[in-house]
């Protein structure tokens, strides 16, 4: 198959992920809370040939708006991404979410006991991202280093 | 250092902040300075959620001696924490009460969470398994003391390096100087975490990994030793497993250089044999004794707006 004749339905309103990271594709959807029984029509491929990353994932989703936040996280695990928001099987907007210096509310710090996990404290989850080339989050309180690929499994809910 | 800031992690000072510290406290103890109404008229909290007697008596003697006073705050028992209240609610309170709070707990990140909710300045006084910054202030000071440098000296880090705070801390500490090696000895169960070697590594500081000293005890400067962290095994066999697995005693001490010091944050248990102790090389009840000194420099930085 080559790039050319990789042709998946336009989808008429919602967001297409393109160039993820061969093989992140599942975590961007986890990211996006998507599990699958919401109802949208939703296509996803994965190892596909790409020019630019050789393999590449692809991600498209009607009638869904991707948050700031999401976005933010989705540059993590997939640093190549570009999202485009699709209206009436148009391209808005298509722009690449930069990776934020602290990761904050969104990812849980993977240390049991650090204060932030404790449910009775009034306290929000901060990492700050001390790499990005591997992805290294290190918690602000505890100093505990999450990698990018456990991001997916440390979300917020 | 500005004041009001907390030290939270050894790396919250910057190095010349550290020498700073460890200037003024060599004037206290060379008895050059006289600091005792420095802090006239200023409130000590001691917030203690995890037992500790030196480091908590170090820090009131500190605070004596500057002429401030302290109120203490003594693990959960019999205070509002038992029966039930948060940890953030509790040190607002004392926030209220007090111009510094000097928290210990097991809980990792408490104290940079406290930063976050109080405004009085923060020190951690040792929490978790990675954070002890006076401690570490400490044994630098020791080292500065003893052999007139930080830097350019082989370091051989003896013990529980995967649960002690201490180290765990110290390494970090040596990071922001230019150690000759740095040798990290202990059992294969008790070794440093992936993390540490990483950041050693990133640091550009000459590190290596070893399961005896046998072969450097000869070469080093600094032999620091550290007990087993017990307390901090959540499997009772697990701790048996490396129980009494390492020590040091008189046979090591006489094979060190005359001019080396073997470092302990002490308590100590079976690690450190009481042998040691007559030996010229043998520094820890020293380094205990200039603690106080070190704890006073930065209490009077932090609270007095002096340099």
């Amino acid at each position: 198959m080559t790039e050319e004749n990789l042709r998946v339905a336009k989808i008429k309103n919602g967001t297409v992920i393109d160039h993820i990271r061969a093989g992140r594709a599942l975590q961007v959807l986890r990211i996006l809370g998507i599990r699958g029984d919401e109802g949208n029509t939703m296509a996803v491929l994965m190892n596909v040939p790409s020019h630019k990353l050789g393999k590449k994932d692809l991600v498209k989703i009607e009638d869904k708006t991707v948050q700031a936040s999401q976005a933010q996280l989705i540059s993590l695990v997939a640093p190549e991404a570009s999202l485009n928001i699709i209206s009436n099987y148009e391209v808005r907007e298509k722009y690449k979410p930069q990776p934020p210096h602290i990761v904050e509310g969104l990812v849980r710090c993977p240390n049991s006991r650090c204060i932030s996990n404790k449910p009775e404290e009034p306290i929000v989850p901060k990492l700050s991202v001390e790499s990005q080339d591997p992805v290294m989050l290190r918690c602000v309180y505890c100093r505990a280093v999450l990698s990018g690929d456990e991001i997916s499994t440390h979300l917020v809910e | 250092m500005s004041a009001h800031a907390d030290v939270v992690d050894i790396s919250d000072l910057p190095r010349d902040e550290l020498e700073g510290v460890f200037r003024v406290a060599d004037r206290i103890e060379n008895r050059e300075i006289d600091l005792s109404h420095s802090l006239e008229g200023k409130v000590m909290a001691l917030a203690f959620f995890e037992p500790s007697t030196r480091t908590r008596l170090s820090f009131e003697s500190a605070m004596c001696r500057l002429g401030g006073k302290s109120i203490t705050f003594l693990e959960s028992v019999m205070t509002s924490a038992a029966k039930g209240e948060n940890f953030a609610d509790t040190v607002r309170m004392l926030d209220y009460y007090s111009d510094v709070i000097v928290i210990r707990h097991s809980v990792e990140g408490a104290s940079r969470f406290a930063a976050e909710v109080c405004s009085s300045p923060i020190i951690n006084a040792g929490e978790g398994m990675t954070y002890h910054p006076t401690q570490t202030m400490i044994d630098l000071y020791e080292v500065q003391k003893c052999l007139g440098r930080v830097d350019g000296l082989k370091y051989a880090i003896v013990g529980d390096l995967r649960h002690a705070r201490v180290t765990s801390s110290l390494i970090r500490g040596l990071m922001m100087f230019r150690p000759d090696m740095l040798y990290l000895v202990s059992p294969e169960r008790l070794r440093v975490p992936e993390e540490t070697r990483r950041s050693l590594s990133a640091a550009k500081v000459r590190f290596e990994e070893r399961t005896s000293l046998t072969e450097i005890l000869g070469s080093v400067d600094i032999v620091y030793v550290t007990r087993i962290q017990k307390e901090r095994f959540g499997d009772a066999l697990e701790y048996e497993r490396v129980r009494g697995s390492y020590s040091f005693g008189e046979d090591d001490v006489k094979r060190m250089k005359r001019e080396s010091i073997v470092l302990h944050a002490l308590p100590r248990v079976d690690e450190l044999s009481p042998a040691v102790d007559k030996y010229p090389q043998a520094k820890y009840f020293e380094q205990a004794r200039r603690g106080v000194f070190v704890r006073m420099a930065l209490l009077h930085r932090m609270l007095s707006g002096e340099r």
